[in-house]
């Protein structure tokens, strides 16, 4: 009878897709393939989100994420392209992509020296681990970054939090190049995969409305500021009281990683402002992240390191007022961020490059 | 209809299929009634609705099928299918002493108490309903879809109801009001006591007339079937056989890929009131109102062939709902192939009836009139029958209009068009500008549907050409 026939056909060629898909591992090539860049404009930022009225998600396919960013465009002759790495304040939580640093930057227009333009591209991802901005650096190396700017604070550095951040433990090849865990085993097959090919389906269709209205967040009416009211109170993560922090607790190894992988690309450094409250206890705590006693041995032992290894590096830890933080002690305003975009130009004029606006008025020479 | 209420519903077809006709045909009944029960959505905000609303149903129909009687007289079968739907009502009511995961409603009520509230309303009402003649009961079901769909009605409803059951009558809104499957059990219930009165309708049993009514694959979103139709198929009802299995499995297979894969798919880039207000550009704005258009349809006409496929099962063959409407060169052929059981059911008890009492008239206004007449308030009425709103108001005349404009076209170019049918390639051509015509017409039309607000919809037409 034929629908006999019709489902043992079905069942056939379900099961020779099945194991094709995972012989041949075809997930990692599905993330290649994309809309973006070209029927849809690709993101600013990396997809990430849980909330469809964004039309956004966050996925584990960092190939995926990657070729949905604009950053995947051929790189122009003419172009001077300069990546930022960092957490939720990079990519801009409660920002709009031309608020971030990357996309203010941008908007300056600025060309270098030599005549190149210089574009700026959004790679902050939201969590925080230099794990992940390892992983998103090793990445981003592949589409000729010119340079990067690395930004980063206290919290990414807890070398037992790096895998805090679910990306790193849903891609265990590339987490494993940097630091060793007990990953899960992944099942390739169809039906193991099918969350990250549903994943890359929404990613696409969400580009349709990301071209379409250019959201990528939701942005609420209000949020409960940044707690600047503390009770006594000196633990910062596993530690309960002040301790002297060396690098077996803060991974600073990673950024020494980062440098050797970004090879002749320069890698600037910068240590992200943070809200110093003004509230009770202040004295004891900067933030809800941040005991002083932690931050302070933190940023000692990071200008230490910077110097000896010779590393661009700008400490703006203290350059931005309370008033322009937001719902959290590392989230900026657009104005705290067009103020701290500001100072990253420092950055660029320590580079042998020099730049100009495009009118070809000289605001830096180095 | 959810993916399991589908699965369910394929799956008892098979276990139905296997048993003599005679229990089949009890059994169809019975599993109608209380899947109607099933499919009704737990209100959370108003107390008991999900049982009152499919009680309601049932009891309504049962009252219209006594109105159809044409003598009145009711037989043994008539009495058992009585006792056995009151039965299924307390059974459900009875529920309550299961856990409540085996609960078919949320909270079911004391079945003494449901006794008590059947017999203090059914009999009065039946004594009632003896002395009502059919024009009212008529009436009265369209009084009663108008108070469901008129927001201050249905409000005023809602607070009544959460006044009885102790709730704040204050937090009442007309959307809580949501009796599942009533907009299509109204239409058949008419077609029913409209066609008694005019002497076209056959006799039904009471547990034919009942099957019909709440029939559980078109009893949410149609089709619209005939009853005449209908107890060809019920009475001759075939055991479960492999062609039936498989006609009906594809239907269905083909439903669930439109509604849940392609429909839900473009519903995520579909136009609605929060992406109207950010799309950036017109072209943008067009790229949505595809999507809407393509998602409407394929939702609709999905539910329609897993509705169709899951009748197969059972053995009745539903009546088909669409045929390729976008394909359609002008707005006519478009409505003769869009929710057709809908537009058939209209064009018989609203047009004609209108056109022709128009024509009749003494003093007959010029043809034009009439045809302008019918067309608007026949669109009209299927626009408000989705909700009383200015949006579905103009969606109507929108229609109505171009109904009506496809019409004069085509009456005054009769002769041209004999002649371009002697012409392959001319008339491709013009059946390809036609589609594409009546398309964008089509398409610009669900803005009105699409959009909640009228201003934001006329907003939107403008920006579409660049305007606003």
């Amino acid at each position: 009878m034929s629908l006999i026939r019709a489902i043992i056909k079905a069942a056939v060629l379900f099961v020779l897709i099945h194991l094709a898909w995972g012989i041949f591992d075809l997930t990692p090539r599905l993330g290649a393939i994309t809309f973006y860049n070209g029927l849809i404009p690709g993101r600013e930022r990396l997809p990430y989100g849980e909330d469809p009225a964004a039309y956004n998600l966050s996925l584990a396919d960092m190939g995926a994420m990657f070729a949905s960013h604009r950053l995947a465009q051929p790189k122009a002759p003419d172009e001077y392209r300069v990546v930022l790495i960092g957490d939720s304040s990079t990519w801009g939580i409660l920002l709009r992509p031309e608020q971030t640093y990357a996309g203010q930057l941008d908007a300056l227009k600025l060309i270098a020296a030599d005549g190149r333009r210089m574009r700026f591209y959004n790679l902050g991802y939201p969590t925080l681990s230099l794990l992940k901005d390892l992983m998103i650096l090793d990445q981003a190396l592949a589409y000729q970054p010119d340079q990067v700017i690395w930004l980063t604070t206290l919290q990414s550095f807890d070398r037992s939090r790096q895998f805090d951040s679910p990306i790193t433990r849903q891609n265990p090849t590339q987490a494993g190049r940097w630091l060793s865990f007990e990953a899960e085993v992944r099942d390739p097959t169809l039906i193991g995969q099918r969350r990250a090919i549903a994943d890359w389906l929404r990613l696409q269709l969400y580009g349709v409305m990301w071209g379409i209205t250019g959201v990528d967040q939701v942005y609420p009416v209000t949020y409960t500021p940044a707690q600047t009211d503390f009770e006594v109170d000196l633990r910062w993560n596993a530690f309960a009281s002040p301790q002297p922090l060396g690098e077996t607790e803060l991974w600073f190894e990673a950024l020494r990683l980062g440098v050797t992988r970004a090879g002749p690309v320069p890698i600037a450094f910068v240590n992200m402002p943070i809200l110093i409250s003004t509230g009770v206890n202040r004295d004891l705590r900067y933030n809800a992240y941040y005991p002083r006693w932690a931050y302070d041995h933190y940023r000692a032992l990071y200008a230490q390191i910077a110097d000896e290894e010779g590393w661009q590096y700008l400490d703006l830890w203290d350059l931005i007022a309370p008033t322009h933080f937001t719902d959290t002690a590392v989230h900026l305003s657009p104005e705290g961020a067009a103020i701290l975009s500001d100072r990253l130009l420092d950055l660029l004029s320590m580079n042998p490059i020099q730049t100009l606006h495009k009118d070809t008025e000289m605001i830096q020479s180095g | 209809m959810t993916l399991l209420q589908i699965a369910m519903f394929a799956l008892g077809a098979l276990l139905i299929g296997c048993l003599p006709r005679s229990i089949r045909l009890w059994v169809l009944l019975i599993g109608s009634v209380i899947a109607i029960y099933v499919l009704q959505p737990d209100v959370p905000s108003l107390r008991r609705l999900d049982y009152v609303l499919p009680t309601a149903a049932l009891l309504l129909s049962a009252f219209c099928w006594w109105w159809t009687l044409p003598q009145r007289q009711i037989t043994p079968e008539d009495r058992l299918t009585f006792v056995i739907a009151i039965g299924v009502i307390l059974m459900i009511a009875g529920t309550r002493l299961l856990a409540p995961e085996w609960r078919i409603v949320t909270a079911p009520p004391d079945p003494i108490h449901v006794a008590i509230v059947l017999a203090g309303i059914v009999l009065p009402l039946a004594w009632i309903a003896r002395r009502i003649r059919l024009g009212w009961a008529i009436l009265g079901i369209i009084g009663l879809f108008i108070a469901l769909k008129v927001d201050p009605i249905a409000m005023w409803i809602a607070g009544l109801w959460r006044g009885v059951n102790g709730q704040d009558v204050s937090l009442a809104t007309p959307v809580e009001l949501e009796w599942i499957g009533f907009s299509y059990l109204a239409f058949r219930l008419i077609h029913t006591l409209r066609d008694r009165q005019t002497g076209q309708l056959p006799a039904l049993s009471l547990r034919e007339y009942l099957t019909y009514a709440l029939f559980f694959p078109a009893y949410t979103a149609g089709p619209i079937d005939r009853a005449e139709r209908f107890v060809q198929d019920y009475r001759a009802l075939p055991p479960l056989d492999l062609a039936r299995l498989q006609a009906g499995g594809e239907r269905i297979a083909i439903g669930l890929f439109k509604k849940f894969v392609i429909a839900d798919t473009l519903a995520v880039i579909a136009l609605n009131s929060l992406t109207v207000t950010q799309a950036e550009s017109a072209w943008g704005l067009w790229v949505l109102l595809y999507a809407y258009a393509f998602r409407l349809y394929f939702d609709f006409s999905g539910y329609t062939d897993i509705a169709i496929g899951i009748g197969m099962l059972y053995g009745i063959n539903l009546p088909e709902n669409f045929d390729r409407p976008y394909l359609k060169h002008n707005i006519t052929l478009f409505w003769q192939s869009w929710h057709i059981t809908l537009s058939s059911w209209v064009r018989f008890y609203v047009f004609s009836p209108l056109s022709r009492a128009m024509l009749t008239r003494q003093r007959k206004p010029p043809t034009w009139v009439i045809l302008l007449t019918a067309h608007l308030i026949t669109m009209i009425l299927i626009g408000l029958w989705h909700d009383v709103t200015g949006p579905f108001l103009m969606w109507g005349i929108w229609h109505g209009i171009a109904l009506f404009l496809h019409k004069q076209w085509s009456d005054r170019t009769r002769r041209w068009y004999q002649q371009l049918k002697t012409r392959p390639w001319r008339l491709r051509a013009w059946h390809t500008f036609g589609l594409i015509l009546t398309f964008h017409y089509v398409t610009l039309g669900w803005v009105w549907f699409a959009l909640p607000d009228l201003g934001l919809a006329f907003a939107t037409v403008l920006r579409l050409f660049g305007g606003g």
